[in-house]
């Protein structure tokens, strides 16, 4: 027999999933508005965060309402708690997408900075981590999980490229300053997408295998 | 932390029917231990093995070890009287005597000679009321019928009752499942605040129950011991399938 | 629902009710009538003489039944100083030690003892204590009593020591106390008002009694404070008088008669009363 939990907790999975894939897309359309220069779709994806949010909200209050009314234990305990906590990390990359969108539209008024080169690849890498993070979730997969973790790795790697190169080219062209000051924050708001996946396939394997892997190190060193 | 009572390798029979099977299991002292599982799994006759209360049953019969304190309950040398002063219960049902609150609690004093005096035993039933939250709602009224309380605090003066004899550990099979929720949690609270002094093993029905009061949680099915761990471990991690399906609810 | 099936249930439901209530009224009008004959037939003759003095012989006319009340009072004390303790006793060894062969035993022998017409208990103390004895007596009469009363205390006892809640029993012995400690001060008080209730009924039955004092406990014309010589009583007293031919005399066994359940009744609100729950 279905439990009446079940109900609950699958409705939550399908709108956790639905809000992983509007941030999924909003970050996308986000890198797309800045190398495709289309403020349009960059205004769009700002607008769009508002949908994110209220996802947000309806999610809390779901998750709210599962652990008030039917004291979820183990295994339901831990996919609630996971779903709480993923759900303000899905919005604050939907939040970083708007930024980038942001940007975008003020980059797009200024001449092209040609040095887009690395970032496609950055938004590449985040894209797939974020995609992966989000079928670890639903595949239950820790493994995949942790591998996700390992490629942030290689985020931060393009970002300290990136930010050294657009130091190096504000220097030597003073009037793309403004711009390249712009891709500056577009790459730190990627670097910190690529942190959050990360904060999500800790919870990812904290579902599946109830034990945190978060502040791991520096616990251990303290 | 030192174990209170140890059991090994213990078998329990109704007759022909072997109700526990192979159960080791360490209680420590001063903690709170929960025993939990589905109705029939053997956790109220585990619980009663401990102050030999399955004794009035003609065709139990127990194997394998209980110590406590290092000494072997079962053993013929053990007076069960004294066994069943060190180890109290309390019960599913309020069951206080009908007679005075004040008779109430100082039965058990009573009969165990425990009193020095008139006013050592006024003494002793007023600490006994004391340590189990009912002093200030009974003081006014002890010599009054135990029956007139509500049914939390017959629960408590039940509670009083045990405690008045001082015992080291204290039984309890579903102290408060006939409670109201506030009734209950005044019971919780209270053995919260025994387990400081007494060493406490409930078995309980309500997990939130489990999970609000006790340091352990063991889990039977079956006659068989499931599962022992701490009680938070066990609610958001348990080790074995069995658990997982019984405390989410998935046991049909 | 279906409306039809619903009006019928409703009509035998008020049938039902009319039925029984009517039972009930016919059982507590016929009690009533006949506590209203007896009072009406016997209240006349009750006066201070009647009750305080002993019969004189039916030409004489006045006279009373003093003796009979008194003999009536010593044989059921003493049926019940004789048959309560042990009745009793056994009523607890059933209850708390009797769940075999010999318990079964007592059991069947008590129901069937309960059965037995109360004449039979009569002949069977004649043969065994009153030929013996050389004679009917108060003695002999309590006896055969408090045999028909032994039977009755020690089913009500044993079933009233039942109706005591296992969790109390529980509650005592998990405070250490041994088993006769808890049978005699928690199960034992908290039985008190039911096994009172039952020694009242089994009193009230054994004051009714005639037929187990003919030939025992006879009668006798005079006050007699002495169990071992023939004792009047009430029963046998209104027997004899109703059973006369005299007109006088049978106007005095009305009289006996509402004396005799006048007495009852208040053995009855008595014991009630001493009984009443205190805790």
């Amino acid at each position: 027999m279905e439990r009446i939990i079940d109900q609950k907790l699958d409705a939550l999975r399908d709108k956790l999933l639905l809000l992983g894939g509007t941030t999924e897309k909003a970050v996308h359309r986000a890198m797309r508005s800045l190398t495709e220069r289309d403020s349009d779709l960059a205004r769009q994806v700002i607008e769009d965060d508002k949908i994110v949010n209220r996802m947000e909200l309806e999610i809390d209050q779901m998750s709210i309402g599962i652990l008030a009314l039917q004291q979820p234990a183990a295994y339901d305990l831990r996919f609630v708690i996971s779903v709480a906590k993923i759900t303000p990390v899905l919005e604050r990359i939907a939040d970083h997408a708007a930024n980038i969108a942001e940007a975008a539209i003020v980059l797009n008024n200024e001449p092209e900075v040609r040095n887009y080169v690395d970032f496609p690849k950055m938004a590449e890498i985040a894209g797939e981590m974020l995609q992966a993070a989000l079928d670890a979730f639903t595949a239950e997969d820790a493994d995949l999980s942790r591998q996700v973790i390992k490629r942030d790795k290689e985020i931060d790697r393009i970002y300290d490229k990136v930010f050294a190169e657009l130091i190096e080219m504000m220097i030597e062209n003073p009037e793309v300053t403004t711009g390249a000051a712009h891709l500056l924050f577009v790459a730190k708001h990627l670097e910190r997408i690529g942190d959050y996946i990360k904060d999500i396939c800790e919870l990812n394997v904290y579902l599946t295998e109830a034990v945190f892997i978060k502040h791991r190190k520096s616990l251990r060193n303290s | 932390m030192a174990s209170k009572i140890k059991v090994t390798d213990l078998d329990f029979y109704y007759g022909d029917f072997k109700a526990l099977h192979d159960i080791t299991l360490d209680i420590p002292e001063r903690e709170v231990m929960a025993f939990i599982g589905p109705s029939g799994c053997g956790k109220s006759t585990f619980l009663r093995t401990f102050n030999r209360m399955n004794d009035t049953i003609p065709i139990a019969r127990v194997d394998g070890n209980i110590l406590i304190d290092g000494k072997d309950i079962n053993s013929p040398k053990t007076d069960v009287v004294a066994l069943r002063r060190k180890v109290g219960m309390v019960f599913q049902k309020s069951n206080p005597f009908p007679k005075s609150i004040f008779e109430n609690v100082a039965y058990g004093i009573r009969i165990n000679r425990m009193h020095s005096s008139k006013s050592d035993l006024e003494d002793k039933v007023e600490k006994a009321l004391r340590d189990a939250a009912l002093w200030e709602e009974v003081q006014d009224r002890l010599n009054t019928s135990a029956l007139g309380l509500s049914g939390g605090q017959q629960q408590r003066l039940c509670i009083a009752r045990a405690l008045a004899v001082q015992p080291e550990v204290i039984l309890m099979d579903e102290p408060a499942s006939a409670l109201d929720p506030i009734a209950t949690q005044k019971i919780e609270e209270l053995v919260v605040e025994l387990k400081k002094d007494y060493t406490i093993v409930i078995v309980t029905h309500n997990m939130q129950q489990a999970g609000r009061v006790s340091d352990k949680t063991a889990f039977f099915m079956l006659g068989k011991l499931i599962e022992v761990n701490p009680t938070d471990k066990m609610f958001t991690n348990p080790d074995e399938k069995l658990t997982e399906d019984y405390i989410t609810g998935r046991f049909g | 629902m279906n409306e039809s099936v619903h009006n019928r249930r409703k009509l035998v439901s008020k049938i039902m009710t009319t039925v029984t209530a009517a039972c009930a009224i016919f059982a507590v009008s016929i009690l009533l009538i006949i506590l209203a004959y007896i009072t009406i037939r016997g209240a006349a003759s009750i006066n201070w003489e009647f009750i305080t003095s002993v019969p004189k012989p039916a030409l004489d006319g006045g006279g009373g039944i003093g003796n009979a009340i008194l003999g009536s009072a010593i044989m059921t004390v003493l049926a019940s100083l004789i048959g309560l303790p042990i009745g009793i006793g056994a009523g607890v060894y059933l209850a708390e030690f009797g769940d075999n062969w010999f318990g079964s035993l007592v059991r069947f022998v008590s129901d069937t003892l309960i059965g037995v017409p109360s004449i039979i208990v009569g002949i069977f103390i004649y043969t065994l204590l009153v030929l013996p004895m050389g004679g009917a007596s108060g003695f002999a009469g309590s006896v055969a009593l408090s045999i028909i009363m032994i039977p009755i205390v020690a089913r009500t006892t044993e079933e009233m020591i039942r109706l005591v809640p296992k969790s109390m029993r529980e509650g005592a012995l998990a405070l250490g106390a041994p088993q006769w400690r808890v049978t005699w001060n928690i199960v034992m008080p908290a039985a008190l008002s039911g096994i009172a209730t039952g020694a009242i009924l089994a009193i009230a039955r054994i004051s009714g009694e005639t037929a187990p004092l003919l030939f025992t406990a006879l009668n006798s014309r005079f006050f007699n404070y002495y169990i071992d010589e023939p004792m009047s009583s009430l029963t046998v007293q209104i027997y004899n008088f109703a059973t006369g031919p005299f007109p006088n005399e049978q106007q005095m066994a009305w009289a006996a008669s509402l004396i005799l359940v006048g007495l009852i009744l208040i053995i009855n609100i008595l014991v009630r009363i001493l009984t009443r729950k205190k805790f």
